[in-house]
């Protein structure tokens, strides 16, 4: 467990660009959209906006999770040594949320003020963001690990993850709106943790399969 | 150690070759042999658990998996690898029994260097030193001749006896004979017409 943790965080250090590639799309996106689209700064759609782009910059950072290891053969051995390879399937996930979807909660307040959302609810902002990234670091790890064996998997990747991105996305900007009208936020804070939860129950298991069917598939 | 019993590795619903019966013990050195396309990579990675299309059945200490990827990570220097893969195992990180795998296996000096930078034949030599630092006693390996130097294969022929001698088994898939003493010989053929199901060319199928 500690080797593994020590071996993901070698990478990110490493590899800084998938971290800092993602980020510059969001930052870059965001910023595009204000300029594209000044009459929506500050408008009702906002939240969707934002959750958007959320959604399209965790699409991007997803397409390279197990590429890397896949093509090493990182994988293979994970596989074929690990009696549990549930853990490194999870420290996976977790390094990937951490590189991406924390990143994203801590921009997402800012991102919501260059949109024009008042400041008062950047915190339902980073709230909504907090609990809702896990689910797509989750739900797109099961996406990653069936497209990994694909040259070009990023296009079906993005076909195969959204769909399962709705819920979040609703949800997400369900809270976000909800904060902005003063309305009640438990019921959409309930519904993001379940939908983070439930990913998280199943996506180590989906995960798994889906990698060793990529595996087999060579 | 591993037992097949009318092993047949199948791809595209079709045997790749005729049924493998073989026991393996421990202190056997087992070279695997055939043609291109005859199913040696496919049988490893059955063996190996990473293929699961077979029929037939086989039963397998847990063991260690060298393929053609060689399972380093490029971003990361020998030592770190070899730690990361003690660490799958669960064995304790002790730096200096990875020092002395390095140093045997002639990459001593590479040892700090990130994987990316070392040549095909030293990324071969540090996944012998994967090898040693593991503590399974059943070692699959697929053309672990390719690219390595002729003290390289000496090396390697060397490791391997020394890994049967202490009780292990090596199952090898290769195309020239490794440099190993009373080495027993697993070929791969397809022969028989009745297993054939399809159009009949058998040999069309990629698997390596």
């Amino acid at each position: 467990m500690k080797a593994l943790l020590r071996r993901e965080w070698l990478i990110v250090l490493r590899a800084k660009g998938a971290v800092i590639n993602p980020v510059a799309f969001l930052l870059l996106s965001t910023l595009i959209f204000v300029i594209a689209a000044p009459d929506a700064v500050g408008s009702q759609a906002v939240p969707g906006i934002l959750w958007t782009l959320v959604l399209l910059t965790q699409l991007l950072a997803l397409d390279g999770m197990y590429r890397r290891d896949f093509d090493s053969g990182v994988l293979e051995q994970t596989l074929v040594t690990a009696q549990v390879p549930f853990v490194a399937i999870l420290t996976r996930i977790f390094m990937q949320w951490l590189s991406a979807g924390f990143i994203i909660t801590i921009l997402g307040p800012g991102l919501g003020l260059m949109l024009g959302l008042p400041a008062h609810v950047a915190g339902a902002v980073a709230l909504s963001m907090l609990i809702g990234t896990p689910a797509l670091s989750l739900l797109g790890s099961i996406g990653a690990s069936v497209t990994v064996g694909f040259s070009r998997g990023g296009v079906v990747l993005a076909l195969l993850v959204l769909p399962l991105f709705l819920p979040t996305l609703i949800f997400g900007t369900g809270l976000v709106e909800a904060a902005l009208s003063g309305g009640n936020l438990m019921p959409q804070i309930y519904a993001l943790s379940l939908i983070s939860l439930v990913a998280l129950a199943i996506a180590p298991f989906a995960t798994l399969a889906g990698l060793k069917i990529s595996l087999e598939m060579q | 150690m591993l037992t097949m019993q009318s092993l047949v590795c199948e791809r595209g619903g079709q045997g790749l070759f005729d049924p493998v019966s073989m026991a393996v013990a421990a202190g056997d050195c087992v070279e695997l042999t055939g043609a291109n396309g005859a199913g040696k990579s496919t049988l490893l990675r059955t063996l190996a658990g990473l293929h699961s299309r077979y029929s037939g059945s086989f039963d397998s200490a847990d063991s260690l998996f060298q393929g053609h990827r060689l399972g380093l990570d490029g971003l990361l220097t020998p030592l770190e690898n070899l730690a990361w893969f003690a660490g799958l195992e669960k064995q304790p990180v002790e730096q200096e029994r990875f020092l002395d795998a390095l140093q045997r296996a002639g990459v001593l000096a590479k040892a700090y260097a990130p994987c990316s930078e070392l040549s095909a034949g030293q990324q071969r030599r540090v996944a012998m030193a994967r090898w040693l630092v593991s503590s399974r006693s059943l070692w699959l390996l697929d053309e672990p001749l390719t690219a390595l130097d002729v003290s390289g294969q000496d090396l390697l022929a060397q490791v391997i006896t020394e890994h049967c001698a202490l009780g292990g088994a090596v199952v090898c898939a290769t195309h020239s004979p490794i440099k190993v003493a009373n080495k027993r010989t697993l070929g791969l053929a397809f022969t028989s017409s009745e297993s054939q199901t399809g159009d009949g060319y058998p040999s069309d199928d990629p698997s390596e």
